[in-house]
């Protein structure tokens, strides 16, 4: 057992810090508010390695391993969980897929440019009628006659990154009778003919990562851009997302921790009764409960983050633990957000400070990448073996 | 052309120090220590040159524990060429920083040294010039603006009157002043890049140095604490309240 970062880690973890601080937190109320995507300091984010931090130096990344990624989206997340989605869909959804499941040449074609900053990446796999239960898709994938391409149409819904995404790892249906194991993932150019954006969704929270429906009329998809085989889409969607689940723990220990900060601070500078609110044994107790809770949901996201580092040369599953920690932070995050709004009282609704913006952006971290009730699901199941 | 760039751990800045109770010295244990950012800044003005095509390798030097690894580690990811550790576990005052930095120029022979005008720990602000001195090379101090021309530099520097430029001969000694450039961020891929290039680690007391620690330091305190200030209705309520105080 050993609870000491290594030198490197540290480092990353600082530069992260760093970048948050100088270059997301002046811009963070503004992309709120407009609910504009961040280019720019998406862009800066790609130019220092933050959106392939475990992609290996071969094809184009930081080299880096889990617990680094954990640390960086802690970091990017306590002053902006928008900036952490985006980097979330980059690193796990997007480059970590394309690295398990993708040939040597789709590698250096796809996930170069995107860990090396220069493009940015999505993760397609919702539709409008079809959420977790994401067999029950209906976006068609034909394969032509000569077999050089499969013809894609359909829809897909809350995209993040949709609106400047240069590629996307698509789910679609290419065997309509074989159910799940009817679906097949394919990497998609969207400069390309038959792809559309529709306009950008309003959000509660998360609003600068900017999500949008796209749409496929008749688009040509090459079979070299077909990811895995055919009709393994549906595992490959499980597995990547089990390492995503990990990023959007992460994201909540952020979101969490920010708003535990602000708690504090204003806990020690509020004046009521001549006193410090602090000094109350009603905000001291929540004090209390929130720090237990935020700590409790770091070391589990570490935990899960060791796990699958240590899976890269064993293969061993992290499913439980990832979903245990995804749960538990998510979870913490409202808790957190929700009792830092009610400590800061009036201010804490206001928008002058950034605490109702940690509260709205917490939310989607109990419904992205599994909901709470798929997690409970997988965490029961894989505990009783039972279905 | 060489650059020598010396860089000191120190607390990082957004740290707020505790004195120790006894008054022995400042709390530094479990506290973030990070690079002194006046020797960032340096490090960055040396690797702006040398991509400049105007030097060829930057080396980066640090006097410390065997900690102070992590800086010179941060320095080499940043960009340096290669790294010195002057190993010592003492606290280094900056007559005995100046020789050891002068005997690593007699070594590397660099045609520049660049290095922070001062620490932000004991913003002594004498090693530039002493070390100068021991070299009997030319200094410029408190640079914002630095500029090499084959065997010269132009140097900007920022004193009270404004701003002055001098032109030294090279070899020669330059502080870097605050406002000189934003240091870089380090790139993630160069962290682990930075593992592959070389560290050297010198014993202090293998050196030879004579100790140039001369000072001594007989008590810490913190700061007073700032009183409560008071509300004043207009600006000849102020002046009254000044006057008042025999403030003006």
């Amino acid at each position: 057992m050993n609870f000491q970062f290594t030198d490197e880690q540290l480092m990353l973890q600082d530069v992260a810090r760093k970048f948050a601080a100088e270059q997301i937190q002046p811009i963070a109320a503004k992309h709120d508010a407009s609910g504009e995507f961040p280019l720019p300091t998406i862009r800066q984010m790609g130019e220092l390695g933050l959106m392939g931090i475990e992609v290996p130096g071969e094809y184009g990344g930081s080299g880096l391993d889990a617990i680094s990624y954990v640390l960086a989206m802690v970091e990017i997340s306590a002053v902006d969980a928008s900036h952490g989605t985006i980097m979330s869909v980059n690193n796990t959804l997007y480059c970590n897929g394309l690295l398990k499941y993708g040939s040597e040449e789709q590698k250096q074609a796809y996930v170069r440019p995107v860990a090396e900053g220069k493009a940015i990446g999505a993760y397609a796999l919702t539709e409008p009628q079809s959420g977790s239960d994401a067999s029950s898709m209906r976006i068609r994938a034909v394969k032509s006659a000569d077999g050089s391409h499969y013809v894609i149409n359909g829809k897909k819904s809350w995209i993040t990154s949709g609106p400047v995404a240069d590629y996307v790892i698509l789910f679609a249906v290419t065997e309509p009778a074989a159910g799940s194991k009817g679906i097949s993932a394919f990497i998609i150019d969207t400069n390309k003919e038959g792809f559309h954006r529709g306009k950008s969704e309003p959000k509660l929270g998360i609003r600068a990562s900017a999500t949008c429906e796209i749409e496929f009329t008749d688009y040509q998809c090459p079979a070299e851009n077909l990811l895995g085989k055919e009709g393994e889409g549906f595992k490959i969607a499980l597995g990547v997302l089990d390492a995503g689940r990990i990023g959007i723990a992460a994201q909540a220990v952020g979101i969490s921790r920010a708003a535990y900060e602000a708690a504090v601070a204003y806990a020690g500078e509020r004046k009521a009764f001549g006193q410090s609110i602090g000094s109350f044994q009603m905000i001291q107790q929540k004090i209390a409960d929130m720090k237990c809770r935020l700590d409790a949901a770091y070391l589990l996201t570490l935990r899960a983050a060791w796990l699958k580092q240590q899976a890269v040369n064993s293969g061993a599953r992290f499913t439980t633990e990832a979903s245990v920690a995804k749960l538990t932070a998510s979870e913490t995050a409202m808790y957190i957000t929700h009792q830092a709004v009610q400590i800061h009282g009036g201010m804490g609704y206001s928008k002058e400070l950034p605490v109702e913006r940690y509260f709205r952006d917490a939310k989607i971290t109990e419904i992205y990448e599994g909901t709470s009730e798929i997690q409970r699901m997988v965490i029961a199941r894989m505990e009783t073996g039972l279905r | 052309m060489k650059i020598l760039v010396a860089l000191k751990r120190v607390v990082d800045y957004q740290v707020r120090v505790q004195v120790k109770p006894d008054g022995s010295g400042v709390a530094i244990d479990g506290v973030k220590m990070s690079i002194n950012p006046f020797d960032e800044i340096a490090l960055e003005e040396a690797l702006r040159i040398r991509d400049a095509g105007k030097a060829e390798e930057v080396i980066a030097v640090t006097i410390g524990p065997q900690q102070a690894m992590q800086q010179l580690d941060s320095g080499l990811a940043m960009g340096a060429n290669r790294g010195i550790l002057v190993k010592t576990d003492k606290a280094i005052q900056p007559l005995t920083a100046a020789r050891v930095l002068a005997q690593l120029v007699e070594k590397e022979q660099p045609g520049l040294v660049l290095l922070g005008k001062q620490a932000i720990d004991d913003d002594c602000n004498q090693t530039p010039q002493m070390l100068a001195a021991l070299l009997d090379r030319p200094q410029a101090t408190f640079a914002s603006k630095v500029e090499i021309d084959g065997q010269s530099a132009t140097v900007t520097r920022e004193v009270d009157a404004g701003l002055e430029t001098l032109s030294v001969d090279l070899p020669a000694v330059i502080s870097t002043d605050l406002r000189l450039n934003t240091p870089r961020f380090i790139k993630l891929p160069d962290i682990m890049k930075a593992k592959s290039k070389p560290r050297e680690v010198i014993e202090l007391d293998s050196l030879g140095v004579e100790s140039g620690d001369h000072l001594s330091y007989t008590r810490y305190e913190p700061p007073a604490q700032r009183q409560k200030g008071e509300m004043v209705a207009d600006v000849p309520a102020l002046v009254a309240a000044l006057q008042a105080k025999g403030l003006i």
